[in-house]
């Protein structure tokens, strides 16, 4: 089974590989998967007062396509508000990196890292203003 | 591009050069291509001649005479050919079957089918390093217990099953035992005249030889009987009906031979290999080897390298050619289903790389090899959050995942 040109180039330059401090009240962090179904992937966004997300990074333990599948989710996500993000669906990543039957289940994980991630930041900011 | 470096000889080996000669003076116009059964010419005479030679050469090779060896399509109808036929043979004695958790698929569905035909199997567990001990099969022998198989040396792991200890046990309640050899044949010695094996199952394509080619031996003394599974003219003494292959035969019987004549310098070259892959890795945080250094053919050497996932590390190896026991690809999410049944966690089997070694392999390859995992590793390690978790002390066992 050859790799698609797109999940190679994710696989070969990830983007926005790397950490943000998951204590502070702008970051939202998802964690989803298990390292014992061989994959993991850690999501998280930065929201700016505008209420646009203005930094993603992520961590992924996983396949090529769930390596893929995540670093084009946090290139997406960048300069997008929360409800529109919330619109992204897993069929977008299937589409644009083109992932077969078997790898569908990496996309599925990344859009649940987003909401995760998401869901996170909105209980950080309820607890805030609360 | 230059093709990468190939270290899955464990799933098949390229035919040696001199096996692909001697092949093709059998099939063309040029050559003998007569049916080996045609009594009536010399075409005839000619393959049936060169069969019976080949016939002597696996012989050799194993210790056995030639007339215990019958050809068949690979090790996957030898096990058919040996479980089924054995069971089907001998059922009025018994309907009970032992093998173990970690055989290959072709043993394993093979007694799956028996099941449903109302036999029942007891499937014993490996040890940590994947050998079935002679004491688990001692206490898992019962009184209708008819066929024991068990292969010599597993195909994800490379370990080495103790079959003499365990063909002691059998042969003294005289219950046919089955051994699946494809991964040891010209790896290691096998000599038939001492061991206590009734049945033992061969592939040409492990060895240097084609594919689509094998053979079972079967004892004549004790004198073992099958009941046929492919029927059709009576070949092979009615075991296994068909027109013979000359060339597949030919091939299979000069790759034995080479590796009869060769095996020992080769093991120790393979040998030094493994070593130098293995000194070359084991220095890396979290790495461990799966199955036992030791205890094992010289050519496998499984690692596992945690925090990683195996197939993303194969995605990795640009230049490296070889397999994982990470099941990604498959539908269950599952890894090897060996990997498990010698215990290893589900987490350190998607981390493993299983690297075969064999005849072609050069010492530059091997540290080339060194170089380019230990790089990929460390890449991918960087892009893991386990990695993140392990190196802040966290227990990866107490954190909730949520499984998917």
């Amino acid at each position: 089974m050859a790799y698609n040109e797109k999940v190679l180039d994710h696989y070969e330059n990830p983007r926005n590989v790397g950490v943000l401090d998951k204590d502070d009240s702008k970051v939202g962090t998802g964690m989803v998967g298990a390292p014992a179904c061989g994959d993991v992937m850690r999501l998280q966004i930065q929201v700016g007062k505008d209420g646009i997300i203005e930094d993603a990074k992520f961590k992924t333990y996983g396949c090529g396509s769930a390596i893929a599948s995540s670093s084009l989710l946090t290139e997406w996500v960048k300069g997008k508000t929360l409800d529109e993000v919330m619109k992204i669906k897993n069929t977008d990543i299937v589409e644009e990196l083109a992932l077969p039957p078997v790898k569908i289940h990496c996309s599925v994980l990344a859009e649940d890292a987003i909401k995760a991630a998401i869901s996170d930041y909105k209980s950080k900011q309820e607890r805030l203003n609360s | 591009m230059s093709k990468p470096i190939y270290l899955d000889y464990a799933a098949t080996t390229p035919v040696d050069s001199r096996v692909a000669k001697k092949m093709f003076e059998y099939m063309d116009v040029s050559g003998s291509y007569g049916n080996p059964a045609s009594r009536s010419h010399i075409y005839g005479w000619q393959a049936e001649e060169a069969v019976e030679l080949a016939r002597k050469q696996i012989a050799d090779l194993i210790n056995c005479d030639p007339r215990e060896i019958v050809w068949t399509s690979g090790a996957t109808e030898s096990d058919n050919l040996a479980i089924k036929g054995a069971a089907h043979f001998y059922q009025s004695r018994g309907k009970h079957i032992i093998t173990s958790k970690i055989e290959h698929k072709a043993v394993l569905d093979s007694c799956r089918q028996l099941e449903r035909e109302g036999f029942e199997v007891t499937y014993l567990a490996p040890n940590k390093q994947g050998c079935i001990e002679p004491e688990a099969l001692r206490d898992a022998l019962r009184d209708d217990t008819i066929l024991v198989s068990l292969m010599h040396v597993n195909n994800e792991l490379g370990t080495i099953n103790n079959i003499a200890g365990i063909g002691e046990i059998t042969r003294a309640k005289d219950i046919i035992f089955h051994v699946d050899a494809a991964q040891s044949a010209g790896k290691i010695a096998i000599d038939l005249s001492a061991l206590k094996v009734d049945l033992m199952s061969f592939s040409a394509h492990k060895v240097y030889g084609p594919k689509g080619m094998g053979a079972l031996f079967v004892s004549r003394k004790p004198r073992v009987r099958l009941e046929a599974q492919i029927h059709g003219g009576g070949h092979e003494r009615g075991m296994r009906s068909g027109t013979l292959p000359t060339h597949q035969i030919v091939g299979m019987g000069e790759a034995f031979q080479i590796a009869k004549e060769e095996f020992v310098s080769e093991r120790e070259r393979i040998q030094s290999l493994r070593e130098r892959l293995w000194r070359g890795l084991n220095d890396m945080e979290a790495v461990s080897v799966n199955g036992d250094y030791e205890n094992s053919i010289p050519g496998i050497l499984n690692v596992s390298f945690a925090y990683v996932e195996g197939e993303s590390l194969m995605m990795a190896f640009k230049n490296i050619a070889v397999s994982s026991g990470s099941a990604c690809t498959s539908a269950s999410l599952e890894p090897s289903y060996v990997l498990r049944g010698i215990g290893l966690s589900d987490e350190l089997a998607h981390s493993s790389i299983r690297f075969s070694i064999g005849r072609f392999t050069r010492e530059e390859e091997i540290d080339q090899v060194i170089e380019e995992v230990r790089h990929a590793v460390t890449k991918l390690r960087e892009l893991s959050p386990l990695w993140d978790m392990y190196k802040e002390g966290i227990d990866l066992e107490s954190v909730q995942w949520s499984s998917h």
